[in-house]
């Protein structure tokens, strides 16, 4: 028989208190060696000079509520000029009378977007949802059927901005699988076709095709006809991200191993059902953080509208801003959209993680 | 030669399931598969093995149209495959195939694996499919997996779904192409069972293997392989125990 080693009792010693720990992390992290012990020192020093002053100038000495002169006699922010221009900076020339319209057309695609992201809604209802509450949105922002009728040249300010953003998105995703799609086609024309418009579209600036949109295309059509210009402006967002969407699809289908395709080729499903049900549900979830990348650049991008003489959110604040009561408060007016588009993008980024994660299967 | 042992019934036609006549297939400028003849009845075992790059893959493979042939004929259940894509998705639909590395789909669950192609191929109402993808877990013995996903199970489990999945639509052939190389050595048995089972109940099989107990045990016929030709084709005992051809015994002293 042989014998084993006895064993000793086994000791439960605590870790060094340098290891772990609030001691142990600032150790481990802005401490560990000469050199990072300078720049936490360095970093610190910046931020005790930094912040004081910032805080006081937006938040102590800064007015919220109050008329333009009340705002020359301080040291601080002058935030009131957005609460004084609110109306003009989200709906912009939207008729005053008429302004519930956008309110509630807004409200309405929140609460659509707010139900989409749930997963348990992703069923055959949704499309039709959807396509009632994009028409009922249009019937309010456009009007008729017994609501005036509010040319599209007056939209303006937030819902111009959402609109486009989220027509450009919804637009371009499809469109962008399609084209990869095509890129990856046996047949040549297809093929051919698919690399050719998303070669020439990624090498062309966004501005420079809004500018086609709206000043090169209307001078190909026939005298009388004419597109709308938010349409126009529409259209190219929206061709013009699938670009970029199909390249970036186009890897995720790549990173698909062949046995899939065989796999479902070999069940005798037809190209369509494979790619719809086996080979675009895996690829389009591996390439989730690229394609929000590109759609929270999109929904920036639509800001490069005011070239083409249209008044997003981003535009009607600079119309403020060269108001004469309100001139000289651009810190304030910019910071307040840099917030405003932060608030939306990081709320496409951090449901783009959610869904990375509900959508992760453990393989 | 059409070895019917076993006392099987002959099948109700003539008519063999896969028909191969002087079948050529070439990569580029590499010629394969050559001259390939093979007739399959109804309810044959057949195993096929061969060095690596002998084309005993590509030859299952091209039964059902994942390789291409270049020149003569391939007729299975009397369809014969050419570049009619109607053809190759009902012949796909009648012969089954199990992959070497499996090729289960991740992102769907295991009952929903099984059921994908009985409902979107077969047209099959959603719950009957249900109800036989579960009858078919059972009979591979893993029916208490149906609800989780590929990534969650073992080599051997994912093996045996992937059996259950081409069961599932009720193939008239099964081809199995390496099954068990990618496997622990622990999880072959219990794949190699399911395929043992497979077999004794009647199922028309084409099994690309290294696996010569299995060959023994339930095997019609043995085919070698090598230098994309089928050098020889015997029962398995003759061919284990009297190989004709030098290439084979060479062979068979290798892997034995």
């Amino acid at each position: 028989m042989s014998q084993s080693n006895p064993v000793k009792a086994r000791e439960h010693l605590k870790p060094p208190v340098t290891e772990v720990g609030v001691l142990g992390w600032i150790h481990q992290n802005l401490f560990n060696n000469w050199f990072n012990s300078l720049l936490t020192l360095l970093a610190l020093y910046g931020l005790f000079v930094t912040i004081p002053p910032m805080f006081k100038w937006a938040f102590v000495d800064s007015l919220w509520f109050s008329g333009p002169e009340a705002c020359r006699e301080i040291d601080g922010a002058c935030w009131s000029i957005i609460p004084s221009n609110a109306r003009f900076i989200f709906l912009g020339f939207y008729p005053e009378d008429q302004q519930w319209r956008p309110l509630i057309a807004m409200i309405l695609l929140f609460v659509l977007v707010f139900y989409t992201q749930n997963r348990k809604s992703w069923n055959r209802a949704l499309f039709p949802i959807w396509v009632c509450g994009l028409f009922v949105m249009g019937w309010l922002m456009h009007g008729g059927l017994g609501l005036p009728v509010v040319e599209t040249a007056k939209w303006s300010g937030l819902p111009l901005t959402l609109i486009l953003a989220l027509f450009g998105m919804v637009g371009a995703y499809p469109l962008g699988v399609l084209l990869a799609l095509g890129r990856r086609s046996k047949l040549p024309v297809i093929h051919s076709l698919s690399v050719v418009y998303i070669e020439l579209i990624r090498g062309v600036p966004l501005i420079s095709m809004l500018f086609m949109s709206s000043i090169m295309f209307p001078l190909f059509l026939p005298e009388g006809v004419t597109f709308d210009k938010v349409l126009r402006a529409q259209v190219a967002i929206i061709l013009f991200t699938a670009a970029y969407i199909a390249e970036v699809v186009r890897g995720g289908l790549q990173a698909i191993p062949k046995g899939q395709y065989e796999a479902a080729d070999s069940l005798g499903l037809k190209y369509g059902q494979a790619m719809r049900l086996i080979i675009l549900p895996q690829a389009l979830k591996i390439v989730i953080p690229p394609s929000v990348g590109i759609l929270i650049s999109a929904f920036k991008d639509t800001s490069l509208v005011v070239i083409i003489a249209l008044y997003d959110v981003l535009k009607t604040t600079k119309v403020t801003l060269s108001n004469p009561e309100w001139m000289g408060y651009s810190s304030e007016a910019y910071l307040f959209l840099a917030v405003l588009y932060f608030i939306f993008c990081y709320a496409m980024s951090s449901y783009s993680r959610k869904l990375e994660k509900a959508l992760h299967t453990g393989h | 030669m059409d070895d019917k042992k076993n006392g099987q019934a002959p099948s109700t036609t003539d008519r063999p399931i896969i028909e191969i006549i002087g079948m050529h297939k070439w990569y580029g400028e590499f010629h394969v598969l050559s001259d390939i003849n093979l007739k399959v009845q109804e309810k044959e075992r057949i195993v096929i093995c061969g060095p690596s790059g002998s084309g005993k893959s590509t030859l299952i493979r091209c039964i059902n149209r994942l390789e291409e042939h270049q020149r003569g004929r391939i007729i299975v259940d009397g369809i014969e495959l050419t570049n009619d894509v109607k053809n190759i998705e009902k012949v796909r639909a009648e012969v089954g195939m199990v992959f070497q590395h499996f090729n289960l789909f991740p992102h769907l669950t295991i009952v929903e694996n099984l059921t994908l192609g009985p409902i979107w191929v077969r047209k099959m109402p959603r719950k009957e499919a249900e109800e036989a993808a579960m009858k078919y877990l059972e009979k591979v013995k893993i029916a208490e997996q149906a609800k989780k996903f590929p990534g969650q199970l073992s080599g051997g489990q994912q093996q045996r779904v992937a059996i259950a999945r081409s069961l599932c639509m009720s193939p008239r052939v099964m081809l199995f192409d390496e099954p068990t190389s990618a496997l622990d050595p622990e999880m072959i048995k219990e794949v190699l069972d399911v395929m043992i089972d497979l077999a004794r109940e009647g199922m028309t099989m084409l099994v690309v293997t290294h696996e010569m107990g299995f060959a023994k045990s339930v095997a019609d016929r043995v085919m070698f392989m090598d230098e994309g030709q089928i050098v020889e084709e015997n029962n398995p005992n003759d061919f284990f125990d009297n190989p004709q051809h030098e290439r084979t015994k060479l062979f068979l002293s290798q892997i034995l």
